[in-house]
C-alpha cells in the first residue's frame, strides 16, 4: 500500500535527516556549553519519540494490512470487543513511565539553563545589558564602559550574564548556537547565562514577533579569545563617541541603524528596569515625588531605586 | 410540549426546564468572566503608577449601604418567588417592585462612587490599578442595570398576564441571576473594599 | 465626516493584491444580489434560511461559512508560502505579509475551526441522540449569526480601514495604540468578541440539548463518542470563553479608551494579556481537537465494522484531557522568565496529556483489529489521522520540555508542529465528518473515486508542506519574519514546502469540485443508514436525507450502539405510534440581531460613538422584543407526518 511506504519513508527520513545533519541544523550544533547541554536534551528526546513512532507505525502497518475488507472473507463478522482492562492499563502505564523520565530530564535541564552553564559555576560573570528598540538591539557593557548597537563581541570561556529587556513590544533574545532564548520585557530585566567555547562568528535573532521590521533584527555575535576582546573594548574606546542622552533618544527612534559604537552606556542615565517599583505601591502609602511624565513609554528609568530591588521576577 | 403538574409552575412545562437549566450553565460562565475580572484586580492592584492607591479613594460608608441594599434586594426578590410559589401575584409584583427600587438604590450610590473617584483624580486611564477597579465594578453595575431593565419587563408581563409558566419561569430565572449579582458584590465588598481599605 | 479613514493603506498606495482584493469582493457582492434578484430567490433564502431555526440547516451554514473561510485562510497561507519561497522575495511588504499570518491564525482557528465543529455538531447531534432539535433553537440561530457577522466584520478589515497585524495572539504591547495606532486591532477586539459570544451560547445550548434531551433509554455511559466529546467539548467552551470575553474587553479599553490594562507605564502589565490570551486559548485548542476525536472514533468504528474499544477509558481520556487543557498555558512562553519550578510545573503538566493522547490512539489501533476495514474517503481520513497525528504528538511532548523549548519556541519547528496536530487533528476531522454525515443533509454521498483522489493530494501535500519546518526550526528560521537572507540557508526547504502548499490548495480545491459534481451527478440514497448498513448510532435510523422532523417516533435506547443491534437482531427502535410533533416557528430576530451587532462593532471600531450607543439601543430592543414575544412554535399534525413518512417510501417507522 501507499501509504505504509509513504509513511516508512518519513521515519526513515527523519532518523536519517536527524543523525545525519546535525552538524547544518544550527540548533543541532552548539558553540557552547548551554547549547550542548540543550542539543544533547533534544536528541534525548528526538530518540525517545522515535521509539513511540516505530511501536505506533508499525502496529498500524499490521493492523491495516491485515484486517482489511479485501483481505477478510466476505461472511466475516468482526467480534464485538469492549475492550481489555489489562491491555488499556498497559497503554496507559508506558507512557506513564515515559513521561517520567522525560519529566526528570526536563525538570533537571529547565533548573539548569537558569543558572550559568556546567563548569563555570563560580565564575564571576561578565554582565552586558541587552535591550531591545524599534528592530535593533542595543548592548551595553558596564564593566567596559561601552556599548554597541547591532552587534555583539564576546570573549570565549567567559560566562556572561545577559539582561534582558525592551523599549517596546516582547522580544526575544535568542543566539541559537550559546543557548536558548529568552524574552525582553518593558518592565522587567530577565536574565540568560551564555559561554561561547570557541571563537567564531555567529547568528543572533530576535525571535518573538515585534512588528514590521522584525525580520531584520539580526545581530552578529563574534565571540573571541579574551586577548582579542580587550583589544576590541580598548579600540571601541579609543574611536568611538560617548553615548549622549540625545543621541540615545534619537536611536531610540531609528529603525535599522546598522552597526555603531560608543564609549559610554545608556545606563548611566536610563537605567535598566531591574527595579519597577514605579508601577508598585504599597497600598495607603502616599504619593511624594513621582514624576508625572509616566505616560511617556521611555520613562522608566527617570525612577529613583530607593524600594527593595526585585531582582527575579516571578511574580505571575 | 411534555408537561409534569406536580412540578412549580415555573417547571412545568420541557422547555422552561432547559432554560432553568441553561440560565445555571450561563452563570457558571458568568462565575468565570466575573473571576476573570477578579483575577485581573489582584494582579494589578498594588500597580498604581503614580495615580491614587486604593487606601486614597475607597471609604467605607457608601460601601457599606451598597451592601446592605443589595443584600436587602436579594432577600426581597426571595420573597417575591415565595410569593410566586404560593400563586400570590400581588405580594409578588410589591416584593419584585421593592427588588427593583432598591437596585436602583445601589446603582445610584455606585455611580456617585465613580463621580467620587473621578472627582478626586482616580479616572479609568490613571493606573492599571484603576483600570482594573473601574471595569470590575463597571461589570458588575452593567449587570445590575441590565437586571433593572429585564426586571421592568417582567413586572409589565406580570401585570398583563398575571402568573403563568412562562411569568413564573421568567421571574424565577430573574431571581437566580439578582442573586448571583449579590454573590458577586459579596466578594468585591470583601476582596476589593474591605481588603483595600486595611 | 473623515471618509479617509475607512481606506486601508495598500488601496493608498496602490498594492495589487489589496485592490485585487476590494475588487473581488464588489463583484462578488454584486454577482450574489444581482443572482439572487434573478433567479427571484430573495425570499425563498430569508424564509428557508436566513430565519431558521432548524438545527440542520444551522449547521450546513455553519459548515458553508467555514468552508469559505478556509478558502479564505488557505490563500492567506499560500500567499505566507508564495513570499517565503526564496530568500529576500518581494511577493509581499513586511505590513501585508503580518496582516496575512494574523489573519491566517484568526481565519482559521476561530472562523474555519471552530464553525465547522459546530456546524457538524448542529447537524449530528440532535440527530445521535435521538431528539428532534437542539434545546434552544432560537438561540442557535442567534449564535450562528453572531459567529457570521464577527466573522465578517473581521474580513472586512482587509478593505475598510485596515487589518489586524499583531498576530492571532496580539500580544501587548505590539497591540497597544502606542505601536499598532491603526483601527486593525480594534477589528480584532470586537469581531472576535461578537463571534465568541456566539460559541458561548453555542455551548450552553449543546449542554443542555445533551443533558437533558437523549432519547429514552440513553444514559451518560450509552451516549455515542462524538457526544460525548461535545458535551465535555461544551463544558470547556463554557468555562474557556469567558476569559476570552475579558481579556478582548480589556483590549477594547486599552485601545478605545485608553485605561492602563497591559500598557508600558502606570503600572500596566503586557504579561497579564499573555496570560489571559492563553488561558482561554490553550483550551480552545481542544475545543477544536476533542470534537474531532468523537468524529474519528464514529468514522472508525463504523468503517472497521467494529464497536468503539475501550468506551470507558476513551470517555475518561477526554475528561482527564480537557481538566489537563486548563493546567497547561504557561508553556507557550515558558521563555517569560518566570523561573525553574513554574516552568517544571506546566512542562510536567503538559507531558501529562500525552498519557490520556495515547490511550486514545491505542483504542483506536486495537479498534480496527481484528475488524473488517473499509477503505471509504472519510475512513482514509481517519487512518491517515493516526500516524500523522503520533508525530505532531510525539513532537508536542517534545515541546513540552521547557528546556528544550528554549530552543523551539517562535520557531518553524512549533509552526511544524500545531499544523501537523491540528490539520490532521481537526481538518482532517472535519472533512471526514463532512463525508460521512453528508448524505444525512444532502441525500446522497459525495463520490469516492474524487473523495479519494482529493485525500491522496491533501495527505501527500501536507508533509511535503510541514514537514521542512520542522528542521528549518531547528536551523534556526523564526515563525512570522516575512523574509530571510540567502546565506541563511533557508532556501530549499522553504521551496519543498511551498510546491507542498500548491498541492494542498489543489487538493482542498478537488474537495469543493467533489461537492459540486455529487451535487449534480451522484445517485440518490432511498433509504437511511447508507454506509452498507454499517450505522452504528441513531443519525442512521431515521430516513435520507432527514425530515424537517428528524425522527417521526423517538427512538427508544436500550444499549450502546442501539441501532446496530436493533437491526441484528431484527427489532426496531420505534416503538410508539406516530403523534403531532412539536416544532419551533422560523423567526428573523436572530439574523436582524446579528447584523446589529455588526454595525455596532463597525462604529466600536471606528470609535463612532454615536452610531454605537444607536447599534446598541437596537440590541436592547431586539433583546425586549424578545422576551415580550409570546411564540410556542406549531405542531406538525399526524396526517402530515404520515404522509411526509410516506413519501420516503419505508415503512422503517
Amino acid at each position: 500500500m501507499k501509504k505504509k511506504g509513504s509513511l516508512l519513508v518519513i521515519l526513515t527520513l527523519l532518523t536519517l535527516l536527524l543523525s545525519g545533519c546535525t552538524d547544518e541544523l544550527i540548533v543541532l550544533n552548539p558553540k557552547g556549553p548551554a547549547a550542548e547541554m540543550l542539543s544533547e536534551t533534544i536528541i534525548f528526546s528526538v530518540l525517545m519519540m522515535a521509539g513511540v513512532l516505530v511501536v505506533v507505525f508499525t502496529l498500524f502497518t499490521i493492523i491495516l494490512v491485515k484486517y482489511r475488507a479485501s483481505n477478510s472473507s466476505p461472511d466475516y463478522e468482526p467480534p464485538h470487543d469492549e475492550g481489555s482492562l489489562k491491555l488499556e492499563i498497559t497503554w496507559t502505564l508506558i507512557p506513564i513511565i515515559i513521561v517520567t523520565i522525560l519529566s526528570v530530564v526536563t525538570v533537571k535541564t529547565t533548573v539548569a539553563v537558569e543558572k550559568p552553564p556546567a563548569g563555570y559555576e563560580n565564575q564571576k560573570p561578565m554582565i552586558i545589558y541587552a535591550s531591545s528598540s524599534n528592530y535593533k538591539w542595543h548592548f551595553s557593557y558596564p564593566e567596559q564602559g561601552i556599548e554597541t548597537v547591532n552587534y555583539l563581541n564576546i570573549p570565549t570561556g567567559q560566562n556572561i550574564e545577559f539582561r534582558l529587556y525592551s523599549y517596546g513590544p516582547i522580544t526575544s533574545f535568542w543566539i541559537p548556537q550559546l543557548g536558548g532564548q529568552k524574552y525582553a520585557m518593558s518592565d522587567m530585566v530577565t536574565k540568560l547565562n551564555l559561554v561561547a567555547d570557541t571563537p567564531g562568528s555567529m547568528m543572533g535573532k530576535n525571535s518573538n514577533f515585534s512588528g514590521r521590521g522584525f525580520a531584520k533584527m539580526e545581530f552578529e555575535v563574534l565571540a573571541m579569545s579574551p586577548g582579542e576582546f580587550d583589544e576590541w573594548v580598548n579600540d571601541v574606546k579609543k574611536t568611538a563617541p560617548p553615548l549622549t542622552e540625545e543621541r540615545f533618544d534619537e536611536l531610540l527612534k531609528i529603525e535599522f541603524p546598522g552597526r555603531e559604537s560608543y564609549t559610554s552606556t545608556h545606563l548611566e542615565f536610563r537605567p535598566a528596569p531591574e527595579d519597577h517599583s514605579s508601577h508598585f505601591k504599597k497600598p495607603g502609602q502616599k504619593d511624594e515625588e513621582q514624576p508625572s511624565n509616566n505616560d511617556n513609554h521611555e520613562g522608566h528609568g527617570e525612577e529613583n531605586n530607593q524600594e527593595t530591588e526585585v531582582e527575579d521576577h516571578s511574580n505571575h | 410540549m411534555k408537561i409534569d403538574n406536580s412540578l412549580p409552575l415555573e417547571y412545568r412545562n420541557e422547555e422552561n426546564r432547559f432554560r432553568i437549566t441553561g440560565f445555571w450553565i450561563f452563570l457558571g460562565a458568568e462565575i468565570v468572566l466575573f473571576a476573570t475580572l477578579f483575577l485581573t484586580y489582584f494582579t494589578l492592584w498594588t500597580r498604581t503608577g503614580s495615580g491614587l492607591t486604593a487606601a486614597d479613594v475607597f471609604v467605607l460608608e457608601p460601601v457599606l449601604a451598597e451592601t446592605f441594599i443589595l443584600l436587602t434586594s436579594s432577600f426581597t426578590c426571595g420573597l417575591a418567588i415565595h410569593a410566586m410559589r404560593q400563586g400570590l401575584k400581588k405580594p409578588m409584583m410589591v416584593f419584585m417592585g421593592i427588588t427593583l427600587l432598591l437596585g436602583a438604590a445601589f446603582l445610584g450610590i455606585e455611580i456617585y462612587e465613580f463621580y467620587t473617584y473621578v472627582h478626586e483624580g482616580l479616572t479609568l486611564q490613571t493606573s492599571a490599578f484603576a483600570s482594573s477597579l473601574f471595569v470590575l465594578l463597571g461589570t458588575h453595575g452593567a449587570h445590575v442595570t441590565f437586571g433593572l431593565l429585564w426586571g421592568i419587563a417582567i413586572m409589565i408581563q406580570l401585570k398583563r398576564e398575571g402568573l403563568n409558566e412562562t411569568t413564573a419561569n421568567k421571574s424565577f430565572i430573574f431571581s437566580l441571576y439578582w442573586h448571583f449579582l449579590d454573590v458577586v458584590w459579596i466578594f468585591i465588598f470583601s476582596f476589593v473594599y474591605l481588603k483595600g481599605l486595611m | 465626516m473623515n471618509w479617509d479613514k475607512f481606506i486601508v493603506d495598500g488601496l493608498k498606495h496602490g498594492d495589487p493584491l489589496i485592490i485585487g482584493a476590494v475588487i473581488s469582493i464588489v463583484l462578488v457582492s454584486i454577482a450574489i444580489v444581482a443572482g439572487l434578484t434573478y433567479f427571484k430567490k430573495w425570499g425563498y433564502l430569508w424564509r428557508e434560511w436566513l430565519t431558521t431555526v432548524d438545527h440542520k440547516k444551522i449547521g450546513v451554514m455553519y459548515i458553508i461559512s467555514a468552508l469559505v473561510m478556509l478558502f479564505r485562510g488557505g490563500a492567506d497561507g499560500l500567499m505566507l508560502r508564495i513570499q517565503l519561497t526564496a530568500p529576500e522575495a518581494k511577493f509581499l511588504t513586511a505590513q501585508h505579509y503580518n496582516e496575512i499570518f494574523s489573519a491566517h491564525g484568526i481565519i482559521m482557528i476561530l472562523f474555519m475551526a471552530m464553525p465547522f465543529i459546530i456546524g457538524i455538531m448542529n447537524v449530528v447531534i440532535p440527530l445521535q441522540i435521538g431528539a428532534r432539535d437542539v434545546a434552544f433553537p432560537r438561540l442557535n440561530a442567534v449564535s450562528f449569526w453572531l459567529f457570521f457577522f464577527g466573522a465578517m466584520l473581521y474580513n472586512i478589515a482587509f478593505v475598510v480601514g485596515g487589518a489586524p497585524d499583531a498576530g492571532w495572539t496580539s500580544y501587548f504591547p505590539l497591540a497597544s495604540t502606542e505601536f499598532s495606532p491603526g483601527v486593525g486591532n480594534n477589528y480584532y477586539a470586537i469581531a472576535l468578541q461578537i463571534a465568541g459570544l456566539g460559541t458561548l451560547m453555542t455551548g450552553v445550548n449543546f449542554i443542555v440539548t445533551i443533558m437533558k434531551m437523549r432519547a429514552p433509554g440513553m444514559t451518560l455511559m450509552r451516549m455515542p463518542m462524538f457526544t460525548w466529546s461535545t458535551l465535555i467539548t461544551c463544558i470547556i467552551i463554557v468555562f474557556a470563553f469567558p476569559v476570552l470575553t475579558v481579556a478582548l474587553a480589556l483590549m477594547m479599553f486599552d485601545r478605545l479608551f485608553g485605561s492602563q490594562f497591559f500598557t508600558m507605564a502606570n503600572g500596566g502589565m503586557d504579561m497579564l494579556w499573555a496570560n489571559l490570551f492563553w488561558v482561554w486559548g490553550h483550551p480552545e485548542v481542544y475545543i477544536v481537537i476533542l470534537p474531532a476525536f468523537g468524529i474519528y472514533s464514529e468514522i472508525i468504528s463504523t468503517f472497521s465494522r467494529k464497536n468503539l474499544y475501550g468506551y470507558k477509558s476513551m470517555v475518561a481520556s477526554m475528561a482527564i484531557i480537557s481538566l489537563l487543557s486548563f493546567l497547561v498555558w504557561v508553556h507557550h512562553f515558558y521563555t517569560m522568565g518566570q523561573g525553574a519550578a513554574v516552568n517544571s510545573f506546566f512542562s510536567i503538566t503538559t507531558m501529562l496529556i500525552a498519557v490520556p493522547t495515547g490511550v486514545k490512539i491505542f483504542n483506536w489501533l486495537f479498534t480496527l483489529r481484528k475488524g473488517k476495514i473499509v477503505f471509504t474517503t472519510p475512513m482514509l481520513y481517519s487512518l491517515a489521522f493516526i500516524p500523522i497525528f503520533t508525530l505532531g504528538g510525539v513532537t508536542g511532548v517534545m515541546l513540552a520540555m521547557a528546556s528544550a523549548d528554549y530552543q523551539y519556541h517562535n520557531t518553524m519547528f512549533l509552526v511544524a508542529h500545531f499544523h501537523y496536530v491540528l490539520i490532521p487533528g481537526t481538518v482532517f476531522a472535519v472533512i471526514a465528518g463532512m463525508y460521512y454525515w453528508f448524505p444525512l443533509i444532502a441525500g446522497f454521498k459525495l463520490n469516492e473515486r474524487q473523495g479519494k483522489a482529493a485525500f491522496w493530494t491533501i495527505a501527500i501535500s501536507f508533509n511535503v508542506t510541514f514537514l521542512p519546518l520542522f528542521f528549518l526550526g531547528l536551523d534556526g528560521m523564526t515563525r512570522r519574519q516575512y523574509t530571510y537572507s540567502a546565506e541563511t540557508g533557508f532556501g530549499p526547504l522553504n521551496l519543498i514546502a511551498t510546491i507542498g502548499s500548491v498541492g494542498l490548495m489543489i487538493g482542498f480545491a478537488l474537495v469543493v469540485y467533489n461537492i459540486i459534481w455529487s451535487f449534480r451527478h451522484a445517485p440518490r440514497e432511498t433509504k437511511g443508514d447508507v454506509w452498507d448498513g454499517a450505522g452504528r448510532t441513531l443519525e442512521w435510523a431515521t430516513h435520507i436525507p432527514v425530515p424537517v422532523y428528524n425522527f417521526a417516533v423517538v427512538p427508544e435506547v436500550d444499549r450502546l450502539d442501539a441501532f446496530y443491534f436493533a437491526k441484528k437482531e431484527k427489532r426496531s427502535l420505534f416503538k410508539n405510534k406516530i403523534e403531532k410533533i412539536h416544532m419551533p416557528s422560523n423567526n428573523g430576530q436572530p439574523f436582524i440581531l446579528g447584523a446589529i451587532f455588526f454595525f455596532w462593532g463597525f462604529f466600536m471600531v471606528f470609535s463612532m460613538w454615536k452610531s454605537a450607543i444607536v447599534a446598541g439601543i437596537g440590541v436592547l430592543i431586539l433583546l425586549a422584543m424578545r422576551t415580550f414575544e409570546r411564540d410556542h412554535g406549531f405542531y406538525i399534525p399526524v396526517d402530515e407526518v404520515k404522509k411526509t413518512e410516506q413519501s420516503y417510501g419505508g415503512d422503517s417507522v
